[in-house]
């Protein structure tokens, strides 16, 4: 079923997309109430299925203008598939995600392996409307579908001295040609500290708008983590590790006084090379200014208490 | 082979004219479709026309500034003459899509307010070096006028138009620490402009007039 939880701090549905995008019929398999009533033949067709019979949308004034799923779909960093905002588009398509499976291991009383039609079934599916900001200063308003982490990482029940979750990305240069260059370590790893990555926030997206996550936007599944900078929420997860020592990042890896193991929304906090303290969203023409924790401060502001967030930037 | 009928070359020099305004011919374009209604994306602006704009502005800048540079090492390795006034329209219109580059930078990303642009120079190398390059760039562009050669001195003119070289070196920095993580094309074009500082290391050949 889907569970749609309200929470003041997150940005209202009419912010997160204009209605003509959202109902678009050909996305909407009429009667389905999970990706589980699906075949896996359908998830590999060309029309992307709807997760989840859409609830009737509420439209309120925002004060925000929507970003469409066509800029969603279309403006994404993912290296794996080429530099430029635009490359992810044009060459995800041969990225292969059936069947796909999720190891779970490291620290866990219960580790396993998990197929994502399996996974899209364990939890109750919910939709979550999340500001989405990027480390280069731009962001967006995403309405993603998926369940929080901390239900998978129950189900493996942590042992006492796991610390962090530790994330990978499919390394397989075949179908991901820009793991075929150095611009990064490969494959792309992440990282969270245990109270972070059980915090109710902290979410795996199966799907956004209603549908399959294009594979451009880190299909099948991908974390998210709404009040950390977009590098954070990796995609395309093949593995989930509980350790007792912070792992290593891959942007950390790459450039340590760029980009920190936090990675925390921090208008304070410049980049060495460019300002946070301002953003654009897309479909706006000028930037506006950038919140703490990018708005989800109340939430998560005391997961960092006593912490100096300049230098555990 | 070093000379050209006067048609040719009058011809040659509208070509580099156009082919130098095509770009920001195109760029409008695309800006008059947007505001015809059309989105971004589909005018060929990516979901973010302003950064995009802001991007290709300064690449064009990059290009002129690197081909006006390659007018002498090309001269002397060919013995071509009628390059040579080739030069001074590509500087200037490397120096006019760096004055379109910071403006629509100023004006969009900026929200024209002087103080966030100060802070943003003041703090951050990458636009520090951006606009030392459009600084260094002024008095090239102010000065490019025969009346200025007259006015300043041969020697003299020629040791201030020597600033392109500091100001070549500045813009590929600032393109260099413009992306996130090693990405090969910057690097390119820095490695373009050490050649290019490195054929005037050639010795000169003797110019067919």
């Amino acid at each position: 079923m889907l569970i749609r939880n309200p929470n003041p701090h997150h940005p209202t549905e009419a912010e997160a997309t204009a209605e003509g995008h959202y109902w678009n019929r050909r996305a909407i398999v009429a009667g389905m109430v999970g990706v589980g009533l699906l075949p896996s033949s359908v998830l590999s067709a060309g029309e992307e299925p709807a997760l989840a019979r859409l609830v009737a949308k509420r439209t309120r004034d925002a004060g925000e203008p929507a970003t469409s799923y066509e800029n969603v779909k279309h403006y994404n960093n993912f290296y794996e598939f080429g530099f430029g905002k635009e490359d992810p588009s044009r060459n995800a398509g041969r990225l292969r995600t059936h069947p796909w499976t999720v190891k779970v291991d490291g620290l866990v009383a219960k580790p396993g392996v998990v197929d994502i039609d399996r996974l899209t079934r364990l939890f109750p599916l919910e939709e979550r409307v999340y500001r989405h900001r990027c480390v280069e200063a731009w962001s967006m308003v995403i309405p993603w579908t998926g369940f929080p982490l901390a239900a998978l990482l129950k189900m493996v029940e942590p042992l006492s001295n796991a610390r962090y979750v530790a994330f990978e990305t499919l390394h397989d240069p075949s179908q991901m040609p820009g793991q075929r260059t150095r611009s990064l370590q490969w494959p792309y790893v992440e990282g969270l500290r245990m109270d972070e990555a059980m915090h109710p926030l902290t979410f795996m997206a199966l799907g956004l708008y209603g549908r399959v996550l294009p594979n451009q936007n880190g299909a099948p599944l991908r974390l998210v983590v709404p009040w950390k900078y977009g590098f954070k929420s990796i995609k395309s997860i093949v593995r989930i590790r509980l350790v007792d020592r912070q792992p290593p990042t891959s942007w950390n890896l790459t450039a340590p006084d760029e980009y920190g193991f936090f990675a925390n929304v921090n208008p304070a906090v410049d980049h060495p090379r460019w300002t946070q303290s301002r953003e654009r969203r897309i479909g706006d023409w000028l930037p506006r200014r950038t919140l703490p924790f990018n708005g989800y401060a109340d939430d998560v502001a005391g997961l960092y208490r006593g912490m100096n967030l300049v230098r555990n930037f | 082979m070093g000379t050209m009928t006067r048609g040719r070359s009058l011809a040659l020099r509208w070509g580099v004219q156009v082919a130098m305004a095509l770009p920001l011919a195109i760029l409008v374009g695309r800006w008059l479709m947007m505001a015809g209604g059309v989105s971004p994306l589909d005018a060929g602006l990516t979901a973010e026309p302003v950064a995009e704009t802001i991007n290709r502005l300064g690449l064009w800048a990059l290009r002129a500034l690197w081909l006006a540079l390659a007018i002498t090492p090309l001269r002397r390795l060919t013995g071509w003459a009628w390059l040579a006034p080739w030069r001074r329209p590509l500087g200037l219109w490397a120096f006019a899509y760096g004055c379109i580059h910071l403006l629509v930078y100023f004006v969009l990303d900026q929200g024209a307010a002087f103080d966030l642009l100060w802070a943003d120079v003041v703090k951050h190398r990458f636009i520090l070096l951006g606009m030392a390059t459009w600084l260094m760039l002024l008095p090239l562009a102010l000065t490019s006028t025969r009346a200025s050669i007259r006015r300043l001195g041969g020697r003299r003119w020629q040791a201030l138009h020597r600033l392109v070289y500091p100001a070549g070196g500045a813009a590929a920095i600032h393109f260099i620490l413009r992306v996130k993580g090693f990405q090969i094309e910057p690097w390119i074009y820095a490695g373009l402009l050490l050649t290019l500082l490195g054929m005037r290391m050639v010795p000169r050949r003797r110019i067919k007039v």
